[in-house]
């Protein structure tokens, strides 16, 4: 092999092959699962299919009545606010607890593990538990009442206005300690150097994080947030274990909309058109990110 | 694409390796997980091992809409199993259609299963060009209400004869701290619940106009207004159950929490296993004890095409063994549910289903929702009246107004 | 390639840099037992741990009540008199259909599917990821970001095309065909983190070795592989929780004798009808998430030794 490549970025076919050889699975993922899974789904959003997949053409029908039902105005809503809320609170929480394990301290390893755990539980689970906690006849609200104050109200799950906060909060006690565990790998990935530096020109230590460690941290950062934000779309089992979406309607998710309509309504076409909006809309914030992020800068 | 061809040729391939043993496998999926409907699956399944074949058992908890995707992607993806339950109407319709399913109608002209399955309207379900292709198994009824004796007395009222008495007592039950209705939070329970309303106190044929002609005129009318007032009474006495599951809800009669529940015949099974008696310690009355009509939902076993020779004559003798007399009584009996035939002697039947089997005698049933409209339009209605029963602010008008553009375009 | 001896002198070199790190006196802070900063910095980690304790609370003491007392009583309070026989019928007893043998029926059908699906999902992941951050090539970037968008496409929607996809290779229902679909949901988030991670190495290393003369596989087995614990325990966290509490997946894309875990924990936790035994749920998920929890556990050690490894970046 040639031991003299001066700019350390190859242009010779055979060093790439091995590169492009290893590539290809993910060329083959990206292209025929997802690529072409979603030209098909769009395709087929076009059509009246019902319970199995036919080329009828009825052109936007089902955009029409997707947009006309106030489920999915609903949904779209709850997704909303779901998802600002989870990512920011998922972030704020799981950096603090990471930079609060990065003391140096004593039971590492236990309050890892603690606040992990609930991550290793699925969210069929992680719903049941929280809808038992969150019950008004036994949980939070009626041990606290039987303590004595008995006006104290707090059944979330069974209120429309704030249902979806309700399910906000089992989703940061299952999420936020795998957030965590990013972070801190994040934070051990900085050289000591840094915050030794950092001390001796005097920098306060929140000061440090925020202008010189996060910064720094930023492919971390940006690999959470993936994660959470794919997450986010992707909301689905929880909501079914904790209030399969009521009181009402009040805490569907555009997910659910999806899969309600494909399987138990039994009507692709209207899953599709759903499942195709939340596509567009992601494409529509995550493609000019992708490639800013990804597309335009060049690495030596 | 052609998912027949590709579906045979792929069935062929899966299920060969399997097919040499002696008796033959065959694999029956369903939803049935409790602890009652499994002993009623066991009893069927008994009856098929006895015909030399084995019953190989694929349950998928989570009611029907868990199991269904589950059955429908290994139909099309050319993995099936040998028989799955779906619910009387058009779950399976496409399937059929598609060619994927086996065809039974030699199976029900040898069992003569024109002339015993009773009412008609279950094998016109599973009759699709003339053909059969599902054998049903029971039938369920959605207009039960069920009502806990001891609430009553605790409020000092008595024990309501039917739903306007009911409502009547709603006040002095409330009084009492007692939950006058209690409701599920999921959407099927409100759903049914208005149903159940429209048949009780409408009557046939405004549940007729409404579900078969697809009469939105009838939809928006003054009759059906008199039951989204009547729906709107029931949101009022169910609010603050606050319970999810419909068991849970069933669970709030049982132990005198809530005077009563709208629910199915499948609610009998809990006052069973809690050891109530009927008549003592709850009361039921179908068709809310005002118009006594049942509607003919339940379950039905379809039959997907197998290649494979041995596992196809196997199916024909689990279709023929639903059907059958004795398993007709054996599984109904630990089901709860009535059988789908009238020759049968269901001495051991108690009180409430003797009162159903009654007004199945007389023949005062009616096919059900799900039988007459598409499984879209019924999603459709679920979004609208979980929607309405949860929320106090819609009126009973601007929901009927919604309802009757749902019922117009309904299929 | 005669040069794999200064590689491994370079590699040396690192190893050394990073022990030396690692152990050495940072002389960070001072420590005092009872500092303010103690105090707070351990009360808020001991009320953040006892939030996320709770639920875990909750779910052991309710596992340990029979049912009358779980029906009667307070969520909260330890159980009066304890049983361990909801464990017993979780793992052994409880039905699924007709087969009364409970969690213990689908354990190891987990098991055979999760160890495959973990190994071959992170080796492509990480190979991918690998190539996307050292090795770019044309048009790398663009299937990157197709996969970026597929992480967020609800699974739901991709059944009927990889229904499809696995019927034409005749794979359906089989163990290599569920291994496939995890690898390839898997993909995206791992490709990322991989990508990410690699990317955040010394570039120096990297081109250090490359004048050695190591070629694509040699860097990523003798540089990168060592230097990337700490990224491989969050994948291997993330893959063995998904993979292990996968439901649909499992059921839609085998067949009944090879039925997950999940299968039956769904089918204890989710029949409708009939009484709800709250303490055998809590049991079944208790047992369900002992896997992943274990893996957690042990995989803490793994993660300090190769944070400590990792501290050498920047």
């Amino acid at each position: 092999m040639a031991a003299h490549a001066p700019t350390g970025r190859p242009n010779q076919l055979f060093r790439n092959l091995n590169a492009k050889i290893a590539s290809i699975p993910m060329m083959l993922v990206a292209l025929v699962i997802f690529l072409g899974g979603t030209i098909w789904t769009v395709f087929y959003s076009f059509t009246n299919s019902r319970l199995l997949p036919r080329l009828n053409f009825v052109g936007l029908d089902q955009y029409e009545r997707l947009w006309a039902s106030s489920r999915w105005i609903i949904s779209i809503q709850n997704l909303a606010i779901y998802g600002i809320l989870s990512l920011i609170f998922s972030l704020v929480i799981g950096f603090m607890l990471a930079a609060l394990m990065d003391q140096k301290i004593r039971f590492e390893n236990t309050f890892r593990t603690i606040f992990l755990y609930p991550f290793a539980l699925s969210f069929i689970v992680t719903g049941l538990v929280w809808q038992w906690m969150l019950n008004p006849e036994f949980g939070v609200q009626s041990v606290i009442r039987s303590l004595g104050w008995t006006s104290f109200a707090f059944d979330p799950l069974y209120n429309p206005d704030i249902v979806i906060y309700g399910i906000l909060i089992a989703a940061l006690w299952q999420g936020t300690g795998l957030v965590m565990c990013l972070m801190l790998a994040g934070l051990r990935g900085i050289d000591e150097d840094i915050w030794k530096a950092a001390r001796v020109d005097g920098i306060p230590m929140w000061k440090t994080y925020l202008l010189i460690i996060i910064p720094m941290m930023r492919p971390v950062f940006i690999t959470t947030l993936v994660i959470i934000a794919s997450g986010i779309v992707k909301v689905y089992d929880l909501v079914v274990a904790q209030t399969s979406g009521g009181p009402g309607n009040a805490s569907e998710v555009p997910a659910k909309y999806v899969y309600d309509y494909m399987f138990q309504a039994q009507n692709l076409g209207q899953g599709f058109a759903a499942s195709t909006m939340m596509l567009l809309t992601v494409a529509i914030i995550v493609v000019p990110w992708a490639y800013l992020e990804f597309g335009g800068r060049k690495r030596g | 694409m052609n998912i027949r061809a590709m579906a045979a040729a792929l069935a062929a391939t899966v299920t060969l390796p399997l097919g040499a043993a002696f008796a033959t496998d065959l694999e029956v999926t369903h939803w049935w997980t409790s602890g009652g409907e499994a002993a009623a699956v066991g009893e069927l399944a008994k009856a098929f091992n006895a015909t030399g074949n084995k019953w190989v058992d694929g349950a998928i908890a989570g009611s029907g809409s868990t199991a269904r995707p589950i059955m429908i992607s290994r139909i099309t993806g050319g993995d099936p199993m040998g028989a799955t339950q779906f619910n009387h109407g058009r779950q399976a319709e496409e399937l059929v259609q598609e060619g994927l399913m086996r065809d039974l109608t030699a199976v029900a002209e040898k069992g003569k299963w024109k002339d015993v399955i009773k009412p008609a309207s279950l094998l016109d379900s599973c009759t699709i060009d003339g053909k059969i292709y599902c054998a049903p198994i029971n039938i369920h009824s959605w207009q039960w209400l069920w009502l806990s004796n001891e609430a009553f007395k605790k409020a000092g009222v008595d024990v309501p004869k039917n739903w306007n008495d009911l409502v009547a007592a709603a006040p002095a039950l409330k009084k009492a701290g007692i939950q006058p209705l209690a409701l599920g939070g999921q959407a099927w329970q409100a759903n049914g619940l208005f149903d159940t309303l429209t048949i009780s106190l409408g009557g046939k044929e405004l549940y007729e106009k409404v579900y078969v002609k697809k009469d939105a005129e009838a939809a928006g009318g003054p009759d059906m207004a008199k039951i989204f007032a009547a729906a709107a009474q029931a949101r009022d006495m169910a609010k603050g159950s606050n319970v999810q599951d419909w068991n849970q809800a069933t669970n709030m009669v049982l132990t005198g929490k809530a005077g009563g529940q709208i629910m199915g015949d499948w609610a009998q099974g809990e006052f069973q296993i809690a050891g109530k008696k009927a008549g003592t310690d709850y009361t039921c009355l179908p068709g809310l004890g005002l118009n006594e009509y049942l509607t003919t939902g339940g379950d039905a076993f379809y039959f997907p095409l197998l290649k494979d020779e041995e596992k196809s004559k196997a199916q024909d003798i689990l279709a023929a063994a639903i059907v059958d007399p004795k398993t007709q009584v054996a599984f109904n009996l630990k089901k709860g549910s009535l059988p789908i035939r009238s020759d049968v002697d269901l001495a051991a039947a108690n009180d409430c289903m003797k009162k159903g089997l009654e007004i199945l005698g007389k023949g005062n049933i009616i096919k059900s929702v799900d039988q007459l409209v598409s499984a879209d339009t019924q999603k459709q209605k679920e979004d609208l009246m979980s929607e309405f029963f949860a929320n106090a602010s819609i009126t009973p008008e601007a929901a009927q107004k919604r309802f009757a553009d749902l019922i117009g375009s309904a299929d | 390639m005669a040069d794999i001896s200064t590689l491994n002198t370079t590699v040396a070199g690192f190893d050394a840099v990073s022990s030396r790190l690692a152990s050495g006196p940072s002389g960070r802070k001072p420590r005092r037992m009872l500092s303010t900063r103690n105090i707070v910095l351990y009360g808020t980690l001991t009320v953040a741990a006892l939030y996320y304790l709770l639920p875990l609370y909750v779910m052991v003491v309710t596992s340990l009540k029979g049912m009358p007392e779980v029906r009667l009583g307070n969520i909260f309070s330890p159980p009066l008199e304890i049983t361990f026989e909801p464990w017993v019928k979780a793992w052994a007893q409880a039905c699924t259909g007709l087969n009364c043998d409970g969690l213990s029926r689908g354990f190891w059908n987990s098991v055979r599917i999760l160890v495959p699906s973990v190994v071959v999902s992170i080796a492509v992941a990480s190979v991918s990821g690998y190539a996307l951050a050292n090795w770019r090539f044309k048009g790398a970037e663009l299937f990157f970001s197709i996969l970026i968008i597929g992480a967020f496409i609800p699974y739901q929607v991709m059944i009927y095309p990889i229904v499809i996809v696995l019927r034409e290779l005749g794979i359906y229902g089989t163990l290599t065909g569920l291994v496939i679909v995890h690898t390839i949901f898997g993909m995206p988030i791992l490709t990322l983190l991989f990508r990410n991670y690699f990317a955040s190495l010394p570039v120096e290393l990297f081109k250090a070795a490359r004048i050695d003369g190591a070629g694509f596989w040699q860097i990523y087995f003798r540089i990168m592989l060592p230097m990337s614990l700490p990224i491989f325990v969050v994948a291997m966290i993330l893959q063995v929780t998904g993979i292990w509490n996968d439901f649909l997946f499992g059921v839609v894309f085998t067949r009944p004798d090879t039925y997950p875990m999940t299968v039956q924990l769904n089918n204890i936790v989710n029949s409708v009808q009939g009484v709800k035994e709250y303490n055998v749920n809590m049991a079944a998920t208790l047992l369900t998430g002992a896997v992943p929890l274990i893996v957690y556990f042990l995989s803490g050690r793994l993660f300090v030794r190769g944070i400590a490894a990792g501290a050498v970046k920047g």
